[in-house]
């Protein structure tokens, strides 16, 4: 805690010098614009925002204040109710499909597979490229006069057809598929390495007692990986409230407003729309939602912590 | 004999696990091989092949020609210019932004770590939180401060945000892998007399590349895919290439040219790509890391 407590020969009782002073000071001076950026990144643009969503802002910012307005103007639109629903569905089908395709990917590599890492690769690798670049592939892909309907169909099952991007009630499971494609390979990841971090001589004595494979994992296994759980959990949920670029690339957010997200909604009422203050109040919505997921968790991580420092 | 068809029974099913365990891999890693081969390979083909076998196909042709069309000549948002400029902005804005948020990164965790003061942890706590700040609640501020500072539709204000919005990423990555390095290591090079930037570069520096490639790769891969921010305070041949992308796409309703859109989109996911599978290891140390701590 300490930072200056070290004697410097030479000193005398008139206080430090200046180079001394100096040297003390450098660790703050260093220190202080990173944290004056960040905490004004962190606080004032998000005061700032929360003012403009309780503003007269249309086309412009405005400082006139108009209360609660925008945020029931937002509620009052139907296309927000398309979004924040949207948003509802796609976070379950997804979190619930990446994790059962990144658990399943991760069981199968830790059964002391050959070539270990080429597996790996292959799964993540979807992670290092961009939203932008898997929808406008994807898009391809589901786009039926070129990808996977026309393979199908030359192939000879003439009257094959898949066509989710074209249909008002299928082309949020397009995004659904996509998104697990990209995220699953990170929650593999994950849990991978949750799983290797698993005691073997749990899993010995598991198996000496006769438990089968699926036993194992099932009641001994995975129960202690249980918070690598929620942590997979966790991020993939700001993944899926975050979502945007996905969308944009991959469907536009249509047909119609098939696809709207929140983040969509939040960019269109503020650059497309000119209704700003509606769009800055969505975007306290996304905040919120991200809250709703985040402070359990963290209060969560706290009790965990204390209750390991207790029990130690 | 018994024990012997009890063993060759226990051979047949670990047979039979294997060949399972085998033809899963092989199938989910073909399912996820499937686009970047269909990339590719429509990269390298003619227009009216594709348009009739479709994009799912062997390749009948083969040219490099739709390579330069991407780069060089292809029309993008009204110029025909390719998407060169775009990927040239895009290296302009992640280079120096990935080297500035990685060193001051490493600087604010060396200082949050080993000269801890009094109110330091909670300043980290607050630094923290912007890790999680939706990029959508700092447009408008962000928007008003780079038309004062007039870097408008400008890379230079591109880097600015990203430096800002990486600070904490950087700073979390480096504090927490500092945090494990022995106090005693410091205090006896101060006990020596050694101060703050001495320490920093003797010590604490050298210790510092697994982190400081960790740091590099998330920052490089997060800031060269981000879209966001690019197509809001950029437009044109300002724009950074996952912007252009995207406009290209859009661009190009009545004819699509899949075979030059296909190469246009591997040069915006090639560095990337090349980072992720030069650097794959911390890669996903990084991830692991971002993801549980």
């Amino acid at each position: 805690m300490t930072t200056q407590s070290i004697a410097v020969p030479g000193a005398g009782h008139a206080g430090p010098t200046w180079p001394q002073r100096l040297a003390q000071a450098t660790p703050f001076l260093v220190l202080a614009p990173s944290v004056i950026a960040t905490l004004i990144y962190v606080f004032v643009f998000t005061g700032w925002t929360i003012y403009i969503s309780l503003s007269k802002s249309a086309m412009f910012p405005v400082s006139a204040l108009q209360g609660i307005k925008p945020y029931q103007d937002l509620w009052a639109n139907a296309r927000w109710n398309i979004a924040f629903h949207n948003l509802f569905l796609y976070s379950f089908l997804y979190v619930v499909g990446a994790m059962v395709i990144g658990l399943t990917l991760a069981i199968l590599i830790d059964q002391r597979v050959r070539a270990e890492s080429v597996w790996r690769t292959i799964f993540l690798y979807p992670l290092a490229v961009s939203f932008v670049v898997t929808g406008t592939v994807w898009g391809w892909l589901y786009s039926p006069d070129t990808g996977i309907q026309m393979l199908v169909r030359s192939i000879g099952w003439s009257n094959f057809t898949f066509a989710l991007t074209t249909s008002k009630d299928t082309a949020i499971y397009a995004i659904v598929i996509t998104g697990i494609w990209q995220s699953s390979g990170f929650a593999m990841a994950l849990f991978l390495a949750g799983l290797r971090a698993v005691d073997p001589d749990i899993i010995k004595a598991a198996q000496i007692d006769g438990a089968g494979p699926f036993r194992t994992y099932s009641r001994v296994v995975l129960p202690t990986i249980a918070p690598i759980f929620i942590a997979v959990l966790v991020v993939l949920l700001q993944f899926a409230i975050k979502t945007f670029d996905l969308v944009v690339a991959l469907t536009g957010g249509g047909p119609g407003l098939a696809t709207t997200f929140p983040a969509n909604y939040v960019y269109d009422m503020m650059f497309q729309r000119g209704q700003i203050a509606q769009g800055a109040a969505a975007a306290m919505m996304i905040l919120a939602a991200l809250a709703v997921v985040l402070v359990p968790y963290s209060i969560w991580l706290v009790w965990r912590r204390r209750r390991e420092a207790r029990s130690v | 004999m018994a024990f012997d068809a009890e063993a060759a029974s226990a051979r047949r099913r670990w047979v039979t696990s294997r060949v399972i365990i085998y033809g899963l891999l092989i199938v989910f890693s073909l399912i996820y091989i499937l686009p970047l081969v269909v990339v590719i390979l429509n990269s390298f083909r003619d227009l009216p092949e594709i348009n009739h076998n479709g994009l799912i196909a062997w390749p009948q042709s083969f040219s490099l020609d739709y390579w330069y069309q991407a780069w060089d000549t292809y029309c993008v948002g009204g110029t025909c210019a390719g998407v060169k400029g775009n990927f040239f902005n895009s290296l302009t804005m992640t280079i120096p932004a990935t080297i500035i948020s990685t060193a001051l990164g490493a600087m604010n965790g060396y200082i949050l770590s080993k000269w801890k003061f009094r109110g330091s942890d909670a300043l980290f706590a607050c630094v923290m939180l912007g890790v999680f700040v939706p990029g959508q609640l700092s447009l408008m501020p962000w928007s008003w401060l780079l038309g004062r500072i007039h870097l408008s539709n400008s890379v230079y204000g591109l880097i600015l945000i990203h430096c800002v919005q990486g600070l904490s990423f950087t700073t979390l990555f480096c504090r927490n892998f500092y945090v494990n390095i022995p106090d005693d290591l410091v205090k006896a090079a101060r006990i020596d007399g050694a101060g703050f930037w001495r320490i920093f570069w003797k010590i604490i520096v050298p210790i510092s590349p697994p982190i400081l490639i960790v740091t590099v790769i998330w920052q490089f891969t997060g800031i060269w895919n981000e879209f966001l921010f690019g197509v809001i305070f950029t437009t044109g041949n300002q724009q950074p290439i996952t912007a252009a992308l995207v406009a290209l796409g859009a661009g190009g309703l009545s004819v699509h040219a899949y075979n030059v859109s296909s190469a246009a989109v591997l040069i915006g996911a090639l560095p990337p790509l090349l980072v992720y599978f030069l650097g794959g290891k911390y890669f996903v140390r990084g991830l692991t890391q971002g993801a549980i701590k």
